[in-house]
Protein backbone atom coordinates (compact mmCIF):
# COMPACT_ATOMS: atom_id res chain seq x y z
CA UNK A 1 0.00 0.00 0.00
CA UNK A 2 1.30 3.25 -1.06
CA UNK A 3 0.43 6.81 -0.36
CA UNK A 4 -1.44 9.11 -2.34
CA UNK A 5 1.20 11.20 -2.87
CA UNK A 6 3.56 8.35 -4.53
CA UNK A 7 0.46 6.90 -6.75
CA UNK A 8 -0.43 9.99 -8.02
CA UNK A 9 2.56 10.38 -10.38
CA UNK A 10 2.81 6.68 -10.97
CA UNK A 11 -1.11 6.20 -12.32
CA UNK A 12 -0.61 9.39 -14.37
CA UNK A 13 2.52 8.05 -16.11
CA UNK A 14 0.93 4.59 -16.74
CA UNK A 15 -2.44 5.96 -18.15
CA UNK A 16 -0.48 8.09 -19.92
CA UNK A 17 1.45 5.47 -21.33
CA UNK A 18 -1.53 3.30 -21.77
CA UNK A 19 -3.35 6.01 -24.10
CA UNK A 20 -0.28 6.16 -26.31
CA UNK A 21 -0.31 2.07 -26.24
CA UNK A 22 -4.28 1.62 -27.14
CA UNK A 23 -3.86 4.55 -30.33
CA UNK A 24 -1.06 2.27 -31.86
CA UNK A 25 -3.33 -1.07 -30.79
CA UNK A 26 -6.00 0.50 -33.21
CA UNK A 27 -3.29 2.02 -35.97
CA UNK A 28 -2.18 -1.96 -35.99
CA UNK A 29 -5.13 -2.44 -37.49
CA UNK A 30 -4.67 -0.63 -40.68
CA UNK A 31 -3.28 -3.67 -42.75
CA UNK A 32 -3.74 -7.64 -41.60
CA UNK A 33 0.37 -8.12 -41.00
CA UNK A 34 0.50 -5.44 -38.49
CA UNK A 35 -2.85 -5.93 -36.75
CA UNK A 36 -1.85 -8.48 -34.23
CA UNK A 37 1.47 -6.91 -33.20
CA UNK A 38 -1.07 -3.55 -32.81
CA UNK A 39 -3.46 -6.15 -30.31
CA UNK A 40 -0.37 -6.80 -28.46
CA UNK A 41 0.07 -3.05 -27.81
CA UNK A 42 -3.47 -2.93 -26.55
CA UNK A 43 -2.96 -5.65 -24.44
CA UNK A 44 -0.13 -4.24 -23.06
CA UNK A 45 -1.49 -0.56 -22.74
CA UNK A 46 -4.76 -2.63 -20.45
CA UNK A 47 -1.91 -4.53 -18.26
CA UNK A 48 -0.12 -1.03 -17.26
CA UNK A 49 -3.29 0.50 -16.89
CA UNK A 50 -5.02 -2.35 -14.51
CA UNK A 51 -1.83 -3.09 -12.82
CA UNK A 52 -1.14 0.80 -11.81
CA UNK A 53 -5.17 1.47 -10.87
CA UNK A 54 -4.37 -0.99 -8.20
CA UNK A 55 -1.81 0.99 -6.78
CA UNK A 56 -5.46 3.55 -6.42
CA UNK A 57 -4.92 5.27 -3.05
CA UNK A 58 -8.74 5.08 -2.14
CA UNK A 59 -9.05 0.81 -2.71
CA UNK A 60 -8.86 -0.47 0.93
CA UNK A 61 -10.19 -3.79 0.47
CA UNK A 62 -9.00 -5.91 -2.95
CA UNK A 63 -11.41 -8.87 -2.20
CA UNK A 64 -14.10 -7.51 -4.58
CA UNK A 65 -11.61 -6.26 -6.76
CA UNK A 66 -10.09 -9.88 -7.27
CA UNK A 67 -12.94 -11.82 -7.10
CA UNK A 68 -14.26 -10.15 -9.82
CA UNK A 69 -11.34 -9.89 -11.76
CA UNK A 70 -11.15 -13.77 -11.71
CA UNK A 71 -14.75 -14.12 -12.44
CA UNK A 72 -14.72 -11.80 -15.30
CA UNK A 73 -11.73 -13.05 -17.05
CA UNK A 74 -12.99 -16.83 -16.95
CA UNK A 75 -15.96 -15.76 -18.38
CA UNK A 76 -14.30 -13.66 -21.13
CA UNK A 77 -11.67 -16.61 -21.78
CA UNK A 78 -14.46 -18.96 -21.86
CA UNK A 79 -16.42 -17.04 -24.49
CA UNK A 80 -13.90 -16.21 -26.37
CA UNK A 81 -12.35 -19.65 -27.09
CA UNK A 82 -15.21 -21.34 -27.78
CA UNK A 83 -17.67 -19.51 -29.54
CA UNK A 84 -18.10 -20.20 -33.13
CA UNK A 85 -16.99 -17.26 -35.83
CA UNK A 86 -20.60 -17.57 -37.23
CA UNK A 87 -21.94 -16.68 -33.74
CA UNK A 88 -19.61 -13.47 -33.85
CA UNK A 89 -22.29 -10.49 -34.19
CA UNK A 90 -24.63 -12.01 -31.13
CA UNK A 91 -20.97 -11.76 -29.06
CA UNK A 92 -20.60 -8.29 -30.24
CA UNK A 93 -23.75 -7.40 -29.03
CA UNK A 94 -23.11 -9.27 -25.57
CA UNK A 95 -19.96 -6.97 -25.21
CA UNK A 96 -21.60 -4.11 -25.89
CA UNK A 97 -24.23 -4.83 -22.91
CA UNK A 98 -21.70 -5.42 -20.59
CA UNK A 99 -19.51 -2.47 -21.26
CA UNK A 100 -23.02 -0.51 -20.93
CA UNK A 101 -23.64 -1.59 -17.85
CA UNK A 102 -20.24 -1.53 -16.81
CA UNK A 103 -20.30 2.10 -17.07
CA UNK A 104 -24.33 2.59 -15.93
CA UNK A 105 -23.32 0.55 -12.25
CA UNK A 106 -19.91 2.71 -11.88
CA UNK A 107 -22.25 5.68 -12.62
CA UNK A 108 -25.25 5.06 -9.86
CA UNK A 109 -22.49 3.50 -7.57
CA UNK A 110 -20.50 6.84 -7.68
CA UNK A 111 -23.87 8.96 -7.34
CA UNK A 112 -25.15 6.55 -4.35
CA UNK A 113 -22.01 7.49 -2.62
CA UNK A 114 -22.08 11.02 -3.18
CA UNK A 115 -25.79 11.56 -3.13
CA UNK A 116 -26.82 14.63 -1.12
CA UNK A 117 -23.30 15.85 -1.61
CA UNK A 118 -23.63 17.32 -5.37
CA UNK A 119 -24.36 21.17 -4.77
CA UNK A 120 -20.53 22.14 -5.36
CA UNK A 121 -20.61 19.64 -8.10
CA UNK A 122 -23.15 20.18 -10.77
CA UNK A 123 -20.88 19.26 -13.80
CA UNK A 124 -20.05 16.04 -11.55
CA UNK A 125 -23.46 14.92 -11.50
CA UNK A 126 -24.49 15.68 -14.56
CA UNK A 127 -21.61 13.24 -16.26
CA UNK A 128 -22.91 10.53 -13.95
CA UNK A 129 -26.26 11.16 -15.24
CA UNK A 130 -25.47 10.97 -18.83
CA UNK A 131 -23.32 7.64 -17.84
CA UNK A 132 -25.95 5.96 -16.12
CA UNK A 133 -28.10 6.88 -19.06
CA UNK A 134 -26.18 6.21 -22.14
CA UNK A 135 -25.17 3.04 -20.22
CA UNK A 136 -28.66 1.39 -19.67
CA UNK A 137 -29.94 2.41 -22.95
CA UNK A 138 -26.50 0.62 -24.50
CA UNK A 139 -27.13 -2.54 -21.69
CA UNK A 140 -30.75 -3.24 -22.59
CA UNK A 141 -30.27 -1.80 -26.59
CA UNK A 142 -27.61 -4.77 -27.13
CA UNK A 143 -29.54 -7.27 -24.70
CA UNK A 144 -32.22 -6.51 -27.45
CA UNK A 145 -30.25 -6.95 -30.74
CA UNK A 146 -28.53 -9.96 -29.26
CA UNK A 147 -31.70 -11.46 -28.50
CA UNK A 148 -33.05 -10.33 -32.21
CA UNK A 149 -29.46 -12.18 -33.73
CA UNK A 150 -29.68 -15.03 -31.68
CA UNK A 151 -33.36 -15.59 -33.31
CA UNK A 152 -35.02 -15.08 -29.43
CA UNK A 153 -37.27 -12.72 -30.52
CA UNK A 154 -37.41 -13.22 -34.01
CA UNK A 155 -35.63 -10.93 -36.55
CA UNK A 156 -38.82 -9.37 -38.00
CA UNK A 157 -39.50 -5.48 -36.69
CA UNK A 158 -42.02 -5.69 -33.93
CA UNK A 159 -43.33 -1.75 -33.81
CA UNK A 160 -46.62 -0.42 -32.37
CA UNK A 161 -48.82 2.78 -33.27
CA UNK A 162 -47.30 5.96 -31.95
CA UNK A 163 -43.73 4.10 -31.30
CA UNK A 164 -41.27 6.80 -32.59
CA UNK A 165 -43.46 9.49 -30.67
CA UNK A 166 -43.13 7.64 -27.55
CA UNK A 167 -39.59 7.06 -27.89
CA UNK A 168 -39.17 11.01 -28.64
CA UNK A 169 -41.28 11.92 -25.59
CA UNK A 170 -38.63 9.47 -23.26
CA UNK A 171 -36.11 11.15 -24.85
CA UNK A 172 -37.49 14.61 -23.88
CA UNK A 173 -38.30 13.36 -20.66
CA UNK A 174 -34.80 12.18 -20.16
CA UNK A 175 -33.29 15.92 -21.04
CA UNK A 176 -36.32 17.23 -18.63
CA UNK A 177 -34.82 15.34 -15.77
CA UNK A 178 -31.36 15.96 -16.35
CA UNK A 179 -32.16 19.21 -16.26
CA UNK A 180 -33.56 19.06 -12.98
CA UNK A 181 -31.10 17.03 -11.52
CA UNK A 182 -28.64 20.07 -12.08
CA UNK A 183 -30.93 22.79 -10.87
CA UNK A 184 -31.82 20.69 -7.66
CA UNK A 185 -28.43 18.75 -7.27
CA UNK A 186 -30.30 17.26 -3.91
CA UNK A 187 -33.15 15.66 -5.30
CA UNK A 188 -32.30 11.88 -5.79
CA UNK A 189 -35.38 11.15 -7.93
CA UNK A 190 -34.42 12.69 -11.37
CA UNK A 191 -31.11 10.69 -11.02
CA UNK A 192 -32.81 7.25 -10.66
CA UNK A 193 -35.45 8.40 -13.03
CA UNK A 194 -33.03 8.79 -16.56
CA UNK A 195 -31.56 5.36 -15.13
CA UNK A 196 -35.01 4.20 -15.62
CA UNK A 197 -35.67 5.62 -18.51
CA UNK A 198 -32.46 4.74 -20.02
CA UNK A 199 -33.79 1.07 -19.62
CA UNK A 200 -36.34 1.62 -21.65
CA UNK A 201 -35.41 3.72 -24.45
CA UNK A 202 -32.58 1.37 -25.12
CA UNK A 203 -35.81 -1.67 -25.56
CA UNK A 204 -37.74 0.74 -27.34
CA UNK A 205 -35.40 2.15 -29.97
CA UNK A 206 -34.24 -1.13 -30.92
CA UNK A 207 -37.03 -3.88 -31.25
CA UNK A 208 -38.62 -1.67 -34.20
CA UNK A 209 -34.91 -2.52 -36.15
CA UNK A 210 -35.07 -5.19 -38.43
CA UNK A 211 -32.69 -7.95 -38.89
CA UNK A 212 -30.89 -6.48 -42.29
CA UNK A 213 -30.21 -3.24 -40.27
CA UNK A 214 -28.43 -4.90 -37.30
CA UNK A 215 -25.26 -4.20 -38.38
CA UNK A 216 -25.83 -0.26 -38.67
CA UNK A 217 -27.56 -0.99 -34.97
CA UNK A 218 -24.65 -3.20 -33.38
CA UNK A 219 -22.20 -0.21 -34.76
CA UNK A 220 -24.52 2.47 -32.95
CA UNK A 221 -24.63 0.57 -29.77
CA UNK A 222 -20.41 0.51 -30.51
CA UNK A 223 -20.66 3.59 -30.45
CA UNK A 224 -23.22 4.79 -27.46
CA UNK A 225 -20.79 2.11 -25.51
CA UNK A 226 -17.87 4.48 -26.32
CA UNK A 227 -19.34 7.79 -25.14
CA UNK A 228 -20.77 6.20 -21.71
CA UNK A 229 -17.24 5.07 -21.14
CA UNK A 230 -16.51 8.64 -22.10
CA UNK A 231 -19.00 10.36 -19.74
CA UNK A 232 -17.31 7.94 -17.11
CA UNK A 233 -14.53 9.70 -17.93
CA UNK A 234 -15.49 13.11 -17.32
CA UNK A 235 -17.50 12.12 -14.28
CA UNK A 236 -14.21 10.44 -12.51
CA UNK A 237 -11.72 13.30 -13.65
CA UNK A 238 -10.06 10.83 -15.92
CA UNK A 239 -8.55 11.40 -19.02
CA UNK A 240 -7.83 7.56 -20.33
CA UNK A 241 -11.38 7.11 -19.81
CA UNK A 242 -11.93 9.72 -22.09
CA UNK A 243 -9.89 9.07 -24.78
CA UNK A 244 -10.88 4.73 -24.72
CA UNK A 245 -14.79 6.24 -25.51
CA UNK A 246 -13.83 8.72 -27.89
CA UNK A 247 -11.76 6.04 -29.84
CA UNK A 248 -14.51 4.12 -28.73
CA UNK A 249 -17.12 6.61 -30.03
CA UNK A 250 -15.63 7.31 -33.10
CA UNK A 251 -15.02 4.10 -34.58
CA UNK A 252 -18.41 3.18 -34.10
CA UNK A 253 -20.15 6.23 -35.34
CA UNK A 254 -17.64 5.80 -38.49
CA UNK A 255 -18.77 2.17 -38.82
CA UNK A 256 -22.56 3.18 -38.76
CA UNK A 257 -22.11 6.21 -41.45
CA UNK A 258 -20.37 3.67 -43.46
CA UNK A 259 -23.19 1.29 -43.01
CA UNK A 260 -25.88 3.56 -44.02
CA UNK A 261 -23.95 4.89 -47.15
CA UNK A 262 -23.76 1.56 -48.09
CA UNK A 263 -27.44 1.17 -48.21
CA UNK A 264 -28.20 4.50 -49.23
CA UNK A 265 -30.49 5.35 -45.92
CA UNK A 266 -30.17 8.26 -43.62
CA UNK A 267 -29.65 7.18 -39.94
CA UNK A 268 -33.21 8.47 -39.10
CA UNK A 269 -34.64 6.19 -41.77
CA UNK A 270 -32.80 3.30 -39.87
CA UNK A 271 -33.62 4.08 -36.66
CA UNK A 272 -36.98 5.44 -37.14
CA UNK A 273 -38.12 3.32 -40.69
CA UNK A 274 -38.93 0.39 -39.39
CA UNK A 275 -37.41 -1.24 -42.40
CA UNK A 276 -39.29 -4.39 -44.14
CA UNK A 277 -43.49 -3.45 -42.57
CA UNK A 278 -45.02 -2.22 -45.78
CA UNK A 279 -43.97 -3.94 -48.13
CA UNK A 280 -43.03 -1.43 -51.10
CA UNK A 281 -45.39 -0.90 -54.18
CA UNK A 282 -43.16 -3.02 -56.21
CA UNK A 283 -42.90 -5.98 -54.02
CA UNK A 284 -46.52 -5.78 -53.54
CA UNK A 285 -47.62 -6.04 -57.51
CA UNK A 286 -45.00 -8.86 -59.01
CA UNK A 287 -46.37 -10.98 -56.31
CA UNK A 288 -44.90 -14.82 -56.17
CA UNK A 289 -46.05 -16.52 -59.36
CA UNK A 290 -43.06 -15.19 -61.54
CA UNK A 291 -41.40 -18.11 -63.63
CA UNK A 292 -37.96 -19.19 -62.50
CA UNK A 293 -35.13 -21.13 -63.47
CA UNK A 294 -34.73 -24.49 -60.96
CA UNK A 295 -31.62 -25.95 -61.41
CA UNK A 296 -30.34 -29.36 -60.35
CA UNK A 297 -27.55 -29.58 -58.42
CA UNK A 298 -25.95 -31.30 -61.71
CA UNK A 299 -27.06 -28.87 -63.96
CA UNK A 300 -25.12 -26.05 -61.40
CA UNK A 301 -22.01 -28.45 -61.40
CA UNK A 302 -21.86 -28.45 -65.04
CA UNK A 303 -22.07 -24.27 -65.23
CA UNK A 304 -19.46 -24.20 -62.74
CA UNK A 305 -17.08 -26.77 -64.53
CA UNK A 306 -17.24 -24.73 -67.78
CA UNK A 307 -16.07 -21.90 -66.52
CA UNK A 308 -13.18 -19.75 -66.51
CA UNK A 309 -13.98 -17.24 -64.11
CA UNK A 310 -15.90 -17.24 -61.22
CA UNK A 311 -17.49 -15.10 -58.27
CA UNK A 312 -18.66 -15.72 -55.24
CA UNK A 313 -21.07 -13.73 -53.38
CA UNK A 314 -21.78 -14.43 -50.16
CA UNK A 315 -24.53 -13.34 -48.00
CA UNK A 316 -26.08 -13.71 -44.42
CA UNK A 317 -27.35 -17.02 -45.70
CA UNK A 318 -23.88 -18.47 -45.45
CA UNK A 319 -23.10 -18.13 -42.10
CA UNK A 320 -26.66 -19.39 -41.11
CA UNK A 321 -25.73 -22.43 -42.96
CA UNK A 322 -21.77 -22.32 -42.08
CA UNK A 323 -21.50 -22.98 -45.51
CA UNK A 324 -17.74 -21.01 -45.53
CA UNK A 325 -15.86 -23.97 -45.38
CA UNK A 326 -17.81 -25.74 -48.15
CA UNK A 327 -17.55 -22.73 -49.78
CA UNK A 328 -13.34 -22.73 -49.83
CA UNK A 329 -13.91 -26.48 -50.80
CA UNK A 330 -15.70 -25.48 -53.97
CA UNK A 331 -13.21 -22.51 -55.01
CA UNK A 332 -9.91 -24.30 -54.11
CA UNK A 333 -11.61 -27.40 -56.46
CA UNK A 334 -12.30 -24.73 -59.32
CA UNK A 335 -9.11 -23.15 -58.94
CA UNK A 336 -7.43 -26.57 -59.35
CA UNK A 337 -8.88 -26.71 -62.52
CA UNK A 338 -7.75 -23.55 -63.88
CA UNK A 339 -10.22 -21.06 -63.09
CA UNK A 340 -10.34 -17.77 -61.47
CA UNK A 341 -12.43 -17.56 -58.16
CA UNK A 342 -12.90 -14.04 -56.85
CA UNK A 343 -15.06 -13.24 -53.41
CA UNK A 344 -17.26 -10.08 -53.70
CA UNK A 345 -17.93 -8.69 -50.27
CA UNK A 346 -20.46 -6.43 -49.74
CA UNK A 347 -20.21 -3.56 -46.62
CA UNK A 348 -23.94 -4.52 -45.36
CA UNK A 349 -23.35 -8.85 -46.31
CA UNK A 350 -24.03 -10.55 -42.91
CA UNK A 351 -25.08 -9.16 -39.51
CA UNK A 352 -22.55 -7.00 -38.69
CA UNK A 353 -19.72 -4.82 -40.34
CA UNK A 354 -16.92 -7.42 -41.69
CA UNK A 355 -18.53 -10.56 -40.87
CA UNK A 356 -18.24 -12.08 -44.31
CA UNK A 357 -14.36 -11.49 -44.37
CA UNK A 358 -14.07 -13.12 -41.12
CA UNK A 359 -15.71 -15.84 -41.87
CA UNK A 360 -14.24 -16.70 -45.01
CA UNK A 361 -10.79 -16.40 -43.31
CA UNK A 362 -11.97 -19.19 -41.08
CA UNK A 363 -12.37 -21.11 -43.80
CA UNK A 364 -8.95 -20.14 -44.72
CA UNK A 365 -9.77 -18.22 -47.62
CA UNK A 366 -7.03 -15.68 -48.58
CA UNK A 367 -7.47 -12.08 -48.08
CA UNK A 368 -6.65 -11.17 -51.35
CA UNK A 369 -9.21 -13.11 -53.12
CA UNK A 370 -11.92 -10.85 -50.90
CA UNK A 371 -13.30 -7.48 -52.96
CA UNK A 372 -15.38 -4.63 -51.97
CA UNK A 373 -17.92 -3.47 -53.80
CA UNK A 374 -15.98 -0.65 -56.04
CA UNK A 375 -12.87 -3.00 -56.64
CA UNK A 376 -15.11 -5.92 -58.05
CA UNK A 377 -17.97 -4.70 -59.10
CA UNK A 378 -16.75 -3.79 -63.06
CA UNK A 379 -15.52 -6.88 -63.26
CA UNK A 380 -19.16 -8.99 -63.11
CA UNK A 381 -19.97 -8.10 -66.62
CA UNK A 382 -16.57 -10.43 -67.35
CA UNK A 383 -17.52 -13.42 -65.58
CA UNK A 384 -18.93 -16.54 -66.14
CA UNK A 385 -20.40 -17.28 -63.70
CA UNK A 386 -21.10 -15.67 -60.46
CA UNK A 387 -22.55 -17.89 -57.20
CA UNK A 388 -24.79 -16.14 -54.93
CA UNK A 389 -24.62 -17.99 -51.59
CA UNK A 390 -27.59 -16.41 -48.93
CA UNK A 391 -27.27 -13.14 -50.36
CA UNK A 392 -30.59 -10.92 -51.30
CA UNK A 393 -30.69 -7.48 -50.70
CA UNK A 394 -27.13 -6.91 -51.91
CA UNK A 395 -27.65 -9.13 -55.07
CA UNK A 396 -31.43 -7.37 -55.76
CA UNK A 397 -31.52 -5.02 -59.29
CA UNK A 398 -34.23 -3.14 -57.61
CA UNK A 399 -32.04 -1.29 -56.28
CA UNK A 400 -30.73 0.54 -59.14
CA UNK A 401 -33.71 0.93 -61.40
CA UNK A 402 -36.91 0.58 -59.49
CA UNK A 403 -37.71 4.16 -57.13
CA UNK A 404 -40.35 2.53 -55.21
CA UNK A 405 -38.17 -0.34 -54.29
CA UNK A 406 -37.57 -0.17 -50.63
CA UNK A 407 -33.85 -0.62 -51.44
CA UNK A 408 -33.70 1.69 -54.28
CA UNK A 409 -30.37 3.40 -53.89
CA UNK A 410 -28.17 1.11 -52.49
CA UNK A 411 -25.23 0.06 -53.84
CA UNK A 412 -25.61 -3.57 -55.09
CA UNK A 413 -23.37 -5.75 -56.84
CA UNK A 414 -23.91 -5.87 -60.98
CA UNK A 415 -24.21 -9.92 -60.79
CA UNK A 416 -27.05 -9.74 -63.29
CA UNK A 417 -24.44 -8.56 -65.96
CA UNK A 418 -22.37 -11.98 -65.26
CA UNK A 419 -23.00 -15.23 -68.19
CA UNK A 420 -24.50 -17.05 -65.64
CA UNK A 421 -25.95 -16.67 -62.47
CA UNK A 422 -26.05 -19.10 -60.03
CA UNK A 423 -27.97 -18.27 -56.81
CA UNK A 424 -27.99 -21.18 -53.49
CA UNK A 425 -31.08 -20.34 -51.76
CA UNK A 426 -33.38 -22.18 -48.66
CA UNK A 427 -36.42 -21.30 -50.72
CA UNK A 428 -38.11 -18.81 -52.88
CA UNK A 429 -39.60 -16.90 -50.15
CA UNK A 430 -38.56 -13.23 -49.43
CA UNK A 431 -35.66 -12.32 -47.55
CA UNK A 432 -35.56 -10.36 -44.53
CA UNK A 433 -36.34 -6.62 -45.87
CA UNK A 434 -39.89 -8.78 -47.68
CA UNK A 435 -38.51 -6.73 -50.65
CA UNK A 436 -38.72 -9.22 -54.44
CA UNK A 437 -35.92 -9.86 -56.23
CA UNK A 438 -36.09 -9.84 -59.54
CA UNK A 439 -32.45 -11.06 -60.30
CA UNK A 440 -34.41 -14.70 -59.33
CA UNK A 441 -36.55 -14.43 -62.01
CA UNK A 442 -33.95 -12.97 -65.31
CA UNK A 443 -33.35 -15.90 -67.83
CA UNK A 444 -29.50 -16.03 -66.97
CA UNK A 445 -30.54 -16.84 -63.43
CA UNK A 446 -30.49 -20.70 -62.40
CA UNK A 447 -31.67 -20.63 -59.04
CA UNK A 448 -30.54 -23.94 -56.73
CA UNK A 449 -32.87 -24.11 -53.63
CA UNK A 450 -31.72 -25.90 -50.68
CA UNK A 451 -29.61 -25.58 -47.51
CA UNK A 452 -26.53 -23.80 -48.82
CA UNK A 453 -23.55 -26.13 -47.36
CA UNK A 454 -25.63 -29.28 -48.94
CA UNK A 455 -25.86 -28.03 -52.44
CA UNK A 456 -22.10 -26.74 -52.35
CA UNK A 457 -21.19 -30.51 -51.01
CA UNK A 458 -23.26 -31.55 -53.44
CA UNK A 459 -21.86 -29.50 -56.58
CA UNK A 460 -18.46 -30.62 -55.58
CA UNK A 461 -19.38 -34.43 -55.84
CA UNK A 462 -21.06 -33.52 -58.96
CA UNK A 463 -17.89 -31.63 -60.40
CA UNK A 464 -15.45 -34.35 -59.29
CA UNK A 465 -17.74 -37.14 -60.78
CA UNK A 466 -17.42 -35.57 -64.22
CA UNK A 467 -14.04 -35.41 -64.37
CA UNK B 1 -15.14 18.87 -10.67
CA UNK B 2 -14.38 22.22 -11.11
CA UNK B 3 -14.73 24.41 -14.79
CA UNK B 4 -11.01 24.16 -15.59
CA UNK B 5 -11.27 19.93 -15.26
CA UNK B 6 -14.07 19.72 -17.81
CA UNK B 7 -12.60 22.21 -20.45
CA UNK B 8 -9.52 20.14 -20.22
CA UNK B 9 -11.97 17.05 -20.32
CA UNK B 10 -13.73 18.66 -23.44
CA UNK B 11 -10.00 18.97 -25.05
CA UNK B 12 -8.86 15.75 -24.60
CA UNK B 13 -12.29 14.44 -25.85
CA UNK B 14 -12.33 16.46 -29.17
CA UNK B 15 -8.22 15.45 -29.77
CA UNK B 16 -8.92 11.78 -28.88
CA UNK B 17 -12.00 11.92 -31.74
CA UNK B 18 -10.18 13.16 -34.01
CA UNK B 19 -7.22 11.22 -33.62
CA UNK B 20 -9.71 7.97 -33.57
CA UNK B 21 -11.29 9.39 -36.82
CA UNK B 22 -7.60 9.49 -38.89
CA UNK B 23 -6.24 6.15 -37.23
CA UNK B 24 -9.72 4.47 -37.93
CA UNK B 25 -10.46 5.45 -41.49
CA UNK B 26 -7.43 3.75 -42.16
CA UNK B 27 -8.83 0.59 -41.53
CA UNK B 28 -9.85 -1.47 -44.26
CA UNK B 29 -13.74 -3.50 -44.37
CA UNK B 30 -11.65 -6.44 -44.10
CA UNK B 31 -10.79 -5.95 -40.88
CA UNK B 32 -14.08 -3.91 -39.88
CA UNK B 33 -14.85 -7.07 -37.11
CA UNK B 34 -11.53 -7.11 -35.66
CA UNK B 35 -11.55 -3.61 -35.02
CA UNK B 36 -15.30 -3.25 -33.61
CA UNK B 37 -13.79 -6.26 -30.68
CA UNK B 38 -10.57 -4.50 -30.59
CA UNK B 39 -12.15 -1.16 -29.85
CA UNK B 40 -14.63 -3.00 -27.35
CA UNK B 41 -11.62 -4.40 -25.48
CA UNK B 42 -10.05 -0.79 -25.33
CA UNK B 43 -13.39 0.24 -23.97
CA UNK B 44 -13.20 -2.30 -21.36
CA UNK B 45 -10.92 0.71 -19.41
CA UNK B 46 -13.71 1.44 -17.97
CA UNK B 47 -12.38 -1.18 -15.63
CA UNK B 48 -10.31 1.04 -13.98
CA UNK B 49 -12.99 2.85 -12.79
CA UNK B 50 -15.22 -0.18 -11.42
CA UNK B 51 -11.94 -1.39 -9.44
CA UNK B 52 -11.92 1.66 -7.83
CA UNK B 53 -15.67 1.61 -6.55
CA UNK B 54 -15.33 -2.30 -5.92
CA UNK B 55 -12.41 -1.75 -3.63
CA UNK B 56 -12.79 2.07 -2.19
CA UNK B 57 -15.04 0.84 0.37
CA UNK B 58 -17.35 3.71 0.78
CA UNK B 59 -20.45 2.02 1.74
CA UNK B 60 -22.31 -1.65 0.69
CA UNK B 61 -23.97 -0.84 -2.28
CA UNK B 62 -21.51 1.07 -4.30
CA UNK B 63 -19.00 -2.08 -3.03
CA UNK B 64 -21.61 -4.66 -4.71
CA UNK B 65 -22.15 -2.55 -7.82
CA UNK B 66 -18.60 -1.71 -8.56
CA UNK B 67 -18.16 -5.73 -7.93
CA UNK B 68 -20.27 -6.25 -10.57
CA UNK B 69 -19.16 -3.48 -13.16
CA UNK B 70 -15.39 -5.03 -12.06
CA UNK B 71 -16.94 -8.23 -13.78
CA UNK B 72 -19.23 -6.81 -16.71
CA UNK B 73 -15.49 -4.55 -17.69
CA UNK B 74 -13.28 -7.67 -17.70
CA UNK B 75 -15.36 -9.67 -19.48
CA UNK B 76 -15.10 -7.34 -22.19
CA UNK B 77 -11.41 -6.74 -22.23
CA UNK B 78 -10.25 -10.15 -21.21
CA UNK B 79 -12.61 -11.86 -24.03
CA UNK B 80 -12.22 -8.44 -26.38
CA UNK B 81 -8.36 -9.34 -26.24
CA UNK B 82 -8.60 -13.38 -27.12
CA UNK B 83 -11.34 -12.85 -29.33
CA UNK B 84 -9.55 -10.21 -31.43
CA UNK B 85 -6.50 -12.18 -31.87
CA UNK B 86 -8.35 -15.27 -32.60
CA UNK B 87 -9.89 -13.70 -35.55
CA UNK B 88 -6.58 -11.86 -36.88
CA UNK B 89 -4.57 -14.72 -36.44
CA UNK B 90 -6.77 -16.37 -39.28
CA UNK B 91 -6.45 -13.46 -41.73
CA UNK B 92 -3.93 -15.32 -44.22
CA UNK B 93 -2.59 -13.93 -47.88
CA UNK B 94 -1.12 -16.32 -50.34
CA UNK B 95 -0.93 -19.76 -51.06
CA UNK B 96 -2.90 -20.85 -47.65
CA UNK B 97 -6.23 -20.81 -49.53
CA UNK B 98 -4.84 -23.01 -52.38
CA UNK B 99 -2.65 -25.66 -50.95
CA UNK B 100 -5.19 -27.26 -48.76
CA UNK B 101 -7.45 -28.28 -52.59
CA UNK B 102 -10.30 -30.73 -51.61
CA UNK B 103 -9.28 -34.53 -52.33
Amino acid sequence: MIGEALARPILGVAYLLASLFFILCLRGLSSPEQARRGILFGELGMLLAVVATLLHWQILDYTWIFAGLIIGGAIGTAISLTIPMARMPERIALSHAFGGLASALVGVSEYYDSAGRFDGERFRLGALGIESFLGFLTFTGSLVAFGKLQGLLGGAPITFKGQNKVNLLLFLGALALLATALVIPSLALPFYGLAVIGLLLGVLAVIPIGGADMPVVISLLNSYAGLAACATGFALDSKILIICGALDGASGLMLSLLMSRAMNRSFSNVLFGAFGTEPGAAAATTGTALPYNEATVEDAAAVLAAAQSVIVVPGYGMAVSQAQHAVRDLASLLEARGADVKYAIHPVAGRMPGHMNVLLAEANVSYDRLFDLEAINDDFARADAVLVVGANDVVNPAAKKDPKSPIYGMQVFNVEQARSVLVLKRSMSHGFSGVENELFFLPNTMMVLGDAKKTLLGLIAAIKGAE
Amino acid sequence: MSTEQLIVGLYVFMLATFVGYQVISRVPPLLHTPLMSGTNAISGISLVGSLVAAGAQHNQVSTALGFVAVICASINVVGGFLITDRMLRMFKKGGAGKDKAPR
